[in-house]
């Protein structure tokens, strides 16, 4: 069995017993085998049973799920047969787990060194004399800087990328052989993402560990993995090393997959994949992926094709895999309809400032200095039917500027001006009907912006009883007009969010803010919580609907690559000062601000051969400096002290293109 | 909601609720709790119909008789029949409690989402006062009310109702807390919809369950308290038969007739247990995990 791997899955199938007393598989038949020193990438949509096999893999099962048929072995051990004892002797020992916002689970009030104490002395042989020494080199191994202070800390003391290091250290305290990774980096950003893969690539090699890595983020798995294996629908779908799965994959599925994500360097968007994957149970002797499949043919739905070779030393379960003139073209997005640009302002932000209320009373009493603000001096105009994409790390105050522009925090300074020069006042209750109607709010995720308690038709009726007074037949038939506009029908009016799929309650979303007639959407995040093949479809729709009612939208997104494809104009804020504005296409193909560049490079492509731009040691900051330029102590390109000093002078690059930087830009030079 | 919307939404609402009923009904707690009430609920009903013996008829001769074939229970000190005064005694409780802790669920309910809807100084300054009254023992506070006012069904129910709907009001205040966060609060309020519409549309449906859970609750430290105060001779005025009563003046017999306590204290305990059964069913069936709720 060592011949075949340390982690070796056979033939595996998982399910549960469904209501109607007839099994449902989870997992179909799926083989999964992991060599030493090897990193193999799981990839699939929301519901692919992706996680369901990482967890597999060490022999967990969530409750409910049952083993079907099939085996897992590690290190030639069969994982299914071992008593409960002999398999905790394995768990986080040899076989290590990374779960998802594994930073969040460490113990708060424990100190970092404690717990990784704790952690070898139940994973490892060491004495305890010698146990202080390896907890400085385990962090030291995870690249935290000044591992001897980074043991004495709490985990609160630390930020995102720290905490998650000082998880993947303690995952590392057992020696473990093999390590299963489930969405190690979702939440992190950008920067800090790039950071950690590059730790646990380095990780994998030096010390010949095996890694599964799941992840719905094909840049991720392009930077850290060998091979690949694409699930849908509870089976693999295809496998094979990632640099031609990621390239030219032989399954149409892969291929529909790899073209709805949005590039950096593309400037429209990205094509989606229609339809949605089958329940589990659903697909019975066809290929699960037929009813979405451009290329299906009868007789895919006749037989469950088999996994097959596809040309290029993977598999692929697909019954025309060879035929390879017929695959659909990945990439080339469909060119964005651009607005027709007008004088036009639909917001002006005006030097707005925003402050959250943090001191106490004692504090003000004593006239004590409250610091700097969370948002400060950003001023920007925006023009009918445009797209102003918001860009920055966490803690950048692109959220915040979202909130204030929708009344929900009152700016400290400033004024916002929209359509006609009305002036917005701060606070909600101040605004007027007429001024709350113009602008509306779409939040990060649909499970939380609709009460799970009300219809869809309940939802809609909201804001068109309180904009336009509608009531009965009226009401209803303007819900439905409404449903048709973002691609559902009237049929969806009496459901409950919770029968819709993520993508079906963002869309509801979508209409309950266009139900206003809105000059302004405030976009925060919208496509994040999504599947890719999903994002895609909303993306399209939001563009569809700015381009019909020249709506002007300010699109918040961690996402470069979606901001890319959606907007006209993109602002990169750095702890909630403005760093640079200006045309996308300019602003992405030659950055200006040093932070710009940084951020750029960061970017994670669904590519093997490209490599993220990094700094040798960037840490992200939670408050900016009290003087100066807010960039100032992680900027890699600091020209001197005047950046500690001075606030940085603004430089107009032409086209809109305006930049807030010491370091002086010839105009010339970037056109 | 309008007039097109209900047909929409009843069926809907009614298959939760027997949607609810059938899982309540499914857990042993559930079926064993909800017999019992309902059954209390039936007798109180019926039971001037089934009492074999007038509950005020006083006789000199059989004072404090032990159980027989005539007298089920025994009879008390002034040779009344237990057995009928049993089936009578929850009348009372029943009919008041019945009444004051919806009411008691409903004003602190309300106020309670209020609270956690507005939130800062306000919430902060309010809830210390809620905390300092509760901090009061509540038996007190109530003899308070009723010496001022006297006894009686138009006295007991709002004091009661009063009192109860303090803890609720911190119940409603949590549950809230957790809803208020969510987005779609948010929506509405970026929407610029009032309070009150927030409260009753946005609210209220995902603060009900919890709610529902604690109403139950307060109806069974109610009856508790009622009795408690018929006990202390605060609560209804005899002869009118009242479990509570009983106890209070069959205590003093207890050692040689000790049938008249067991009658009534069978009686308002299996009712006090099926409404905690009940209660902690419910909570089961609506996700809401009751252990912690102490009693206040």
């Amino acid at each position: 069995m060592s011949s075949t791997g340390i982690l070796d899955i056979r033939d595996l199938t998982v399910g549960f017993t469904g209501r109607d007393g007839r099994g449902r598989a989870v997992l179909r038949n799926v083989d999964m085998q992991v060599s030493p020193g090897e990193s193999l990438g799981l990839v699939g949509e929301s519901g692919s049973g992706k996680s369901t096999l990482a967890l597999a893999a060490m022999g967990y099962f969530k409750r409910g799920l049952r083993v079907m048929g099939g085996s897992v072995r590690f290190e030639g051990q069969d994982l299914l047969a071992l008593p409960p004892t002999a398999l905790q002797a394995i768990r986080g020992h040899a076989l290590a787990l990374i779960p998802q916002n594994s930073g969040q689970a460490l113990t708060p009030s424990m100190r970092i060194g404690a717990q990784l104490d704790e952690a070898l002395r139940l994973h490892s042989p060491l004495a305890a004399e010698r146990r202080a020494a390896r907890v400085v080199e385990l962090l030291e191994q995870v690249r935290l800087p000044e591992p001897q202070s980074m043991a004495r800390r709490y985990p609160h003391e630390l930020s995102g990328g720290q905490q998650q290091r000082a998880a993947i250290a303690m995952a590392l305290a057992g020696e473990p052989r093999a390590l299963l990774l489930d969405e190690p980096t979702t939440g992190l950003d950008v920067t800090t993402q790039a950071h950690v893969l590059e730790l646990l690539r380095d990780l994998a090699r030096e010390r010949g560990m095996a890694m599964v890595y799941v992840s719905h983020d094909l840049g991720a798995i392009a930077r850290v993995c060998d091979r690949v294996t694409v699930m849908y629908a509870g089976e693999v779908v295809q496998s094979g090393p990632v640099r031609a799965a990621l390239r030219d994959p032989a399954h149409p599925y892969a291929r529909g997959l790899l073209a709805s994500i949005p590039r950096l360097h593309d400037t429209g968007l990205p094509r989606a994949l229609d339809g949605r994957p089958p329940a589990p149970g659903e697909t019975g002797a066809a290929c699960a992926f037929a009813p979405r499949c451009m290329l299906a043919e009868p007789r895919c739905i006749a037989a469950r094709p088999a996994l097959q070779p596809d040309g290029s030393g993977g598999l692929v379960r697909c019954l025309r895999a060879d035929e390879t003139d017929v695959r659909p073209v990945i990439a080339a997005a469909a060119p964005r309809e651009r607005a027709a640009l007008t004088d036009e302002a639909a917001l002006t932000i005006d030097d707005l400032a925003i402050r959250y209320r943090q001191t106490g009373l004692v504090a003000r009493l004593m006239g004590q200095d409250p610091g700097p603000a969370t948002v400060s001096d950003v001023t920007l105009t925006l023009r009918r039917g445009e797209t102003l994409g918001l860009v920055g790390e966490s803690g950048s105050g692109k959220s915040t500027i979202l909130k204030s522009l929708a009344g929900l925090l009152a700016p400290a300074r400033g004024r916002i001006t929209v359509a006609g020069g009305v002036a917005l006042p701060g606070a909600v209750e101040t605004r007027s009907p007429d001024q709350l109607r113009r602008v509306q709010l779409i939040f990060q995720n649909p499970d939380d912006s609709l009460n799970p308690r009300h219809t869809i038709g309940d939802i809609l009726a909201q804001p068109l009883r309180l904009y336009f007074g509608l009531e009965g037949e009226a009401l209803r038939a303007r819900s439905a007009e409404l449903l048709e506009r973002v691609r559902l029908g009237a049929h969806y009016l009496d459901r409950l969010p919770s029968q819709l799929s993520g993508g079906e309650k963002q869309r509801v979303a979508i209409a309950r803010a266009f139900a206003a007639r809105p000059d302004l959407v405030l976009c925060d995040e919208v496509t994040s919580a999504l599947d890719v093949s999903v994002q895609a479809a909303v993306l399209d729709l939001l563009d569809e609907l700015r381009a019909e009612n020249g709506t002007s939208f300010v699109f918040v997104s961690h996402d470069l690559a979606v901001v890319r494809a959606l907007s006209d104009r993109v602002a990169v804020l750095y702890l909630g000062r403005l760093c640079e504005i200006g045309p996308a296409e300019a602003l992405f193909a030659n950055p200006a601000h040093p932070y710009t560049e940084v951020l750029l490079g960061a970017v994670l492509e669904p590519d093997p051969d490209t490599a993220p731009v990094l700094l040798a040691r960037d840490v992200t900051e939670g408050a900016p400096p009290a003087r100066g330029c807010p960039f100032q102590r992680r900027c890699p390109r600091k020209p001197g002290s005047i950046c500690e000093t001075d606030q940085p002078p603004v430089q107009d690059l032409g086209n809109g293109h305006v930049l807030s930087c010491h370091i002086p830009v010839q105009t010339g030079a970037l056109q | 909601m309008t007039d097109a919307a209900p047909s929409a939404r009843h069926p809907g609402a009614a298959l939760r609720m027997l949607a609810i009923l059938r899982d309540l009904v499914r857990r042993p707690s559930g079926a064993v709790g909800l017999t019992l009430v309902l059954g209390h609920a039936l007798l109180a009903l019926l039971s001037p119909w089934l009492v074999p013996h007038d509950v005020t008829a006083v006789s000199a001769l059989s004072m404090l008789g032990q159980p027989d074939a005539l007298h089920w229970l025994g009879t008390d000190h002034l040779g009344r029949d237990i057995f009928s005064r049993v089936l009578m005694g929850g009348r009372e409780a029943i009919w008041i409690t019945g009444i004051a802790t919806p009411l008691a669920v409903m004003w602190g309910g309300l106020v309670g989402i209020w609270f956690g809807l507005v939130g800062g100084r306000t919430d902060d300054v309010l809830m210390r006062i809620v905390d300092a009254f509760l901090a009061l023992p509540w038996i007190l506070k109530m003899l308070v009310l009723i010496v001022t006012f006297g006894t009686g069904d138009l006295v007991l129910i709002p004091t009661l109702a009063f009192f109860y709907g303090i803890p609720v009001i911190r119940i409603a205040r949590a549950a809230t807390h957790d809803v208020v966060a969510r987005d779609y609060v948010q929506a509405a309020r970026a929407r610029g919809h009032r309070r009150l519409d927030i409260i009753v549309r946005e609210l209220l449906p995902n603060v009900r369950d919890a709610l529902l859970v604690e109403g139950a609750m307060r109806w069974s430290w109610m009856l508790l308290a009622f009795s408690s105060l018929s006990f202390l001779g605060f609560g209804v005025s005899p002869p009118t038969p009242d479990w509570g009563l009983m106890i209070a003046d069959a205590r003093g017999f207890m050692s040689f007739a000790p049938w008249g306590v067991l009658g009534p204290v069978i009686a308002l305990s299996s009712l006090i247990i099926g409404i905690n059964l009940t209660a902690d069913a419910l909570a089961r069936t609506l996700g809401i995990d009751r252990a912690q709720k102490a009693p206040v």
